[in-house]
């Protein structure tokens, strides 16, 4: 089991460039089945043996495509989510970095009451091992088995997937919601899943400074969550009002630091790692057994 | 990105927005013109810095004549303005902005966010004008309301209602604040603030609102399609550093440690400054190459990090997910050559080929300790620094 996608996705790529291409192969490599891409104005073509529609309604109508990812550019990232939930997409991830703030808060309160299910922007997208590869992940790196790995990062997602696979401790879904500040999947929405799916045992989860998700989360884990968690916040040397590379993760006005976000979620039952270095270590500790 | 005070005063008053009657100056004697313009009366006199805290520092004076206006500049000119948002270094006040005065009659608080967590647009307002809105949130936070508006929607009039009686406004004044409050929230839409400030909001003893100060912030990502927002930048305002780097396309925020970083993702690169820290160091700064990080952006990412003075050691730490640690080397050490490096090079490559690159790392014949994991990456950047700072 896992979450949000598996052998039965069939992909679509909105926005061909050059990212959109080179992820689409690999995505092919590592057997996920991508039915079709959506370039407006190049409806016909066949791109690196994907067909092409102008439309995301065209290509589902054509592919029966239940998934999406976006790599249009940020001026129209957001009217490229909008198309994938009117066209009946079930899962989208946006991994477009650079969307106007407003876009997304406009986007977000449009998908309300769509049954589309939005990840990022600005994320590194899903993978479950062995089964299915949306965005673009390093997909090597992740092992089957039963840990959940939510994280608002990309490249620290890697290694905490890389810690806890050289450990022998797989993954059932890792999961990148994004570094923006208005984004569809929630650390609460990801840690909800991860709490249904009965092959999870245990998750990771991986904030950092900036707005109060992982408060919310914290609250979230104490009142509706059994399975362990553990988490790492990182920028705890962040200095105040300095944007730390995504978007959203800027102290301000006294909110958002990390040592807020720590406690809280220490308070919550959940093991904190003070180093990046130790993620997967401390997780065999709190639970064991979750090797093969 | 951030204004000074007199461009957000422009935006103000072209939505509509009453601010009291101003004029800028870059010297003394353009004060003493600028006060003279201002029809007599007492004017007031700010330092325009990128900065709270102005009044404390000595950065807004009174002055009952343009004669005083003049003398007021020249003290204001040229200093080295410090306050608690300035750091210990200060800031150089170029410009002052010579202002009408107010009668004020009550300060009170408005501003429009971006409620993050609401995923709305909020309203905060609050009758302790003046302060800073943190330190009432903490001493009294039933001082403060907060009214969230969906940006597909806008804000209703029985919210403004609501904002004008927590203010202690009658109903004559409400019908004030409705067109000021609208014309905030579409100047935040319009122009995609990130933050609309007026602090203080004043009633006047003759009963209208004004913005006597105000602050605007807009989002980086939407400058883009506003070329004329983006023109108020002021590059003195920037840290030089910062600013080199927004040109090359790298993130990049300066740090008081030692340790220079080159990191390729956002989260990896604070998580890096948080292994350092845990190891007993003290990072120089924070660098995020990309995830696409390649030979060019590695030399510039090394150049940007030499310009601090501070740097006794580098740390790069790769992951590679889908760029190949190997090519990442090859830049590393063709980076290091060319530059003439000179500090002892940490370098942690995993994932994609990192074996390679390691192996090319190695055979470079250059002052570079190759490492795998991040725990070794930290502890060996650490000791470098330590070594190279006797």
């Amino acid at each position: 089991m896992s979450i949000l996608c598996d052998k039965s996705t069939k992909l679509l790529v909105q926005g061909l460039g050059r990212m959109g291409r080179f992820h689409a192969k690999l995505s092919i490599e590592y057997g996920t089945p991508v039915v079709g891409g959506v370039a407006p104005g190049k409806g016909g073509q066949v791109i690196d043996g994907i067909p092409v529609f102008d439309t995301v309604r065209e290509a589902v109508a054509d592919t029966g495509a239940n998934a999406s990812v976006i790599f249009v550019p940020p001026p129209g990232a957001a009217d490229a989510v909008l198309e994938a939930a009117d066209a009946g997409i079930g899962l989208a991830a946006c991994i477009t970095e650079g969307i106007p703030a407003l876009d997304m808060l406009r986007a977000k309160r449009a998908l309300a009451g769509s049954p589309m299910r939005l990840i990022g922007p600005n994320c590194p997208g899903v993978v479950t091992p062995e089964q299915c590869r949306i965005g673009i992940m390093p997909a090597e790196i992740t092992q089957p088995g039963p840990v959940g790995v939510v994280s608002r990062s990309g490249t620290l997602t890697y290694e905490a997937v890389d810690q806890l696979s050289r450990l022998g401790i797989g993954q059932t879904t890792c999961l990148g919601i994004g570094g923006d500040p208005i984004v569809g999947t929630t650390f609460i929405d990801a840690l909800a899943l991860f709490e249904q799916d009965p092959e999870t045992k245990a998750v990771v989860m991986i904030g950092e400074i900036g707005g109060s998700a992982e408060e919310e989360a914290a609250e979230f884990i104490q009142g509706q969550m059994k399975k362990p968690v553990v988490a790492f916040i990182a920028g705890q040397n962040a200095p105040p009002g300095k944007r730390m590379g995504h978007a959203g993760a800027i102290i301000a006005g006294g909110k958002g630091r990390a040592s807020d976000k720590m406690a809280a979620l220490e308070a919550a039952g959940v093991v904190v790692s003070r180093s990046p270095a130790e993620i997967g270590s401390a997780l065999a500790e709190r639970v064991p057994g979750l090797k093969p | 990105m951030n204004v000074h005070e007199y461009q957000a005063k422009a935006l103000l008053r072209e939505y509509g927005v009453p601010v009291p009657a101003g004029a800028l100056a870059t010297t003394p004697a353009e004060a003493e013109d600028a006060a003279r313009s201002l029809a007599g009366g007492v004017v007031v006199v700010k330092a325009q810095v990128h900065a709270g805290g102005r009044g404390k520092a000595g950065g807004i004076k009174l002055a009952k004549s343009a004669k005083e206006a003049k003398h007021v500049a020249s003290e204001i000119l040229g200093m080295t303005l410090r306050s608690h948002q300035t750091g210990p270094e200060g800031k150089v006040v170029r410009k002052v902005y010579v202002e009408a005065g107010s009668e004020i009659e009550s300060e009170l608080y408005l501003a429009v966010v971006l409620d993050r967590s609401a995923e709305k647009l909020a309203i905060i307002a609050s009758t302790e004008g003046g302060m800073e809105i943190e330190e009432v949130a903490e001493r009294s936070p039933e001082k403060i309301l907060t009214v969230t508006v969906d940006p597909n929607v806008g804000l209703a009039a029985y919210q403004v209602r609501q904002i004008g009686f927590s203010l202690g406004f009658e109903m004559d004044r409400i019908a004030k604040l409705e067109p000021f409050l609208q014309a905030l929230v579409r100047l935040f839409v319009e122009k995609d603030a990130s933050l609309v400030e007026i602090n203080p909001l004043v009633v006047t003893k003759s009963g209208d609102l004004v913005a006597l100060d105000a602050k605007l912030n807009f989002d980086d990502n939407a400058l883009y399609r506003h070329p004329e927002v983006a023109e108020l930048r002021d590059p003195d305002e920037e840290d030089p550093r910062e600013r080199e780097a927004r040109e090359i396309d790298l993130a990049y925020v300066g740090l008081d440690g030692n340790i220079g970083c080159m990191v390729n993702g956002a989260g990896l690169a604070m998580a890096t400054l948080d292994v350092i820290s845990v190891c007993g160091g003290s990072p120089a700064n924070f660098l995020d190459a990309g995830g696409g990080a390649d030979k060019d952006k590695v030399r510039d990412a090394f150049k940007l990090i030499l310009l601090d003075p501070k740097v006794k050691a580098i740390l790069v730490n790769i992951f590679g997910g889908i760029v190949r640690c190997d090519l990442i080397a090859e830049g590393v050490v063709a980076a290091a050559s060319e530059l003439g490096l000179e500090v002892p090079l940490v370098v942690r490559l995993q994932g994609n080929s990192a074996a390679e690159g390691r192996a090319i790392l190695a055979g470079s014949g250059l002052n570079i300790t190759p490492v795998e994991t991040l725990r070794e990456a930290g502890e060996a950047a650490v000791a470098a620094a330590r070594v190279a700072g006797k």
